[in-house]
């Protein structure tokens, strides 16, 4: 039980997806210029990552191991990914056309997400058990979707900020990142 | 053959990846802590990205137009892996230092997005140019960064093991902040406002 205290931890907060591991940048500039488009992303990030990890952990346990080609999995692992979520959002357009207009619009954007394939990279490689993966998951996406909305939040305020003409916009929200990197980067020594 | 060595140079200032699209952001923060870990990535992506344009450049009147991401992302993930077969057995250190990164090079924007953009819409010969200059564009990027971070970071320089120089006061007393992760946004958000002051890349 602590060990997976300990890697809900890990990677949420000190290994942080975006902060400290630069997974997942391009929405994290792109998408968190409002407060809600941020959360919805931040949600169906954490969602994919959840069932990439599950799917990508049978199928290596089951399939790949047993037949001896692991060295394939980058290329299964991109495939299953791509599959898996064009399936959800079906699905979800189908089923709840409230939750489809909350998130799904931002599927199609995480397929090439490097945070996505990152956590079923990460999984296999710290050996992750089946439980061990799904918090790691879980633990990935809640930091993921934490930064997002923090971050959020504090460029809403960037866009009325006084600063010079060749900082604002990207070069600003950078800095923002680096000084939020900074703070959790003080959380480093509690695990 | 004009049109060759055009493709080829515009990679690198006028549609450099990095600096001017800012594509492929994930790669060049984390592996930029130290110039033999951008040149090693340099390689890898040199290699997957004219692996891949230049397939994908000789299928593209037969692929159906409906599936063709599928297929891109799976030629581009074939050469990921050679990639990561021959850094395994060859560079072992630096497939160590490199870690996940390396298998990213699936997701990295700028391979699909010129795979998409380019190589499904020109000949060969165009398309292998394309590929070397947007690679190298994106190389000397990340060497530039992973210079000012490993110079500052660590007050010393060292390539491939051998050692070229110490800093006088830096090497006592290094600026660690600059090799740790927030350093990486330094460095890339301070060489994103210098190049709009210089007036290479439009203010928004």
């Amino acid at each position: 039980m602590s060990n997976l205290i300990t890697i809900f931890i890990s990677l949420a907060i000190i290994n942080n997806f975006i902060v400290a591991r630069f997974l997942g940048l391009c929405p994290f500039f792109g998408v968190s210029k409002r407060l809600r488009d941020a959360i919805s992303m931040g949600a169906a990030v954490t969602f994919v990552m959840l069932i990439a990890s599950v799917a990508t952990w049978v199928i290596t346990h089951y399939i790949l191991i047993p037949l001896d080609v692991l060295y394939m999995r980058i290329v299964v692992y991109i495939l299953v990914i791509a599959t898996l979520v064009q399936i959800v959002e079906l699905t979800i357009k189908r089923t709840n056309l409230t939750l489809y207009n909350a998130f799904g619009i931002y599927l199609p954007l995480i397929t090439t997400n490097c945070a996505i394939l990152g956590i079923t990279l990460i999984n296999f490689r710290e050996g992750y058990s089946f439980i061990e993966s799904v918090v790691a998951a879980l633990g990935g996406g809640f930091g993921f979707a934490f930064i997002l909305t923090v971050m959020s939040g504090i460029r809403e305020k960037l866009e009325l900020a006084d600063c010079p003409k060749v900082m604002k916009g990207l070069p600003v929200a950078i800095f923002v990142a680096m000084l939020l990197g900074l703070t959790f980067f003080g959380f480093g020594g509690i695990v | 053959m004009r049109r060759f060595w055009k493709e080829l140079l515009k990679g690198f200032v006028v549609t450099n990846p990095l600096f001017i699209l800012v594509l492929g952001l994930c790669p060049a923060l984390a592996v930029s802590t130290s110039v033999d870990n951008a040149l090693g990535m340099t390689g890898g992506v040199i290699f997957v990205l004219l692996g891949s344009n230049i397939i994908i450049s000789a299928i593209r009147k037969i692929v159906p137009n409906m599936v063709r991401i599928p297929i891109f992302i799976v030629i581009i993930s074939t050469f990921v892996t050679v990639v990561t077969l021959v850094f395994q057995a060859y560079v072992p250190a630096l497939y160590a230092a490199l870690g996940i990164y390396l298998p990213l090079i699936t997701v990295n924007c700028i391979i699909l997005g010129r795979a998409e953009a380019f190589a499904s819409k020109n000949t060969i010969l165009n398309s292998i140019g394309d590929a070397i200059g947007m690679a190298l564009g994106f190389g000397s990027a990340l060497i530039i960064i992973s210079l000012f971070r490993e110079i500052l970071g660590t007050g010393s320089i060292s390539i491939f093991g051998t050692h070229l120089f110490t800093l006088p006061v830096l090497g006592e007393h290094p600026l660690a902040m600059l090799a740790l992760p927030p350093g990486a946004f330094l460095v890339i958000g301070l060489l994103l406002a210098l190049f709009r002051r210089l007036g290479v890349v439009r203010s928004e």
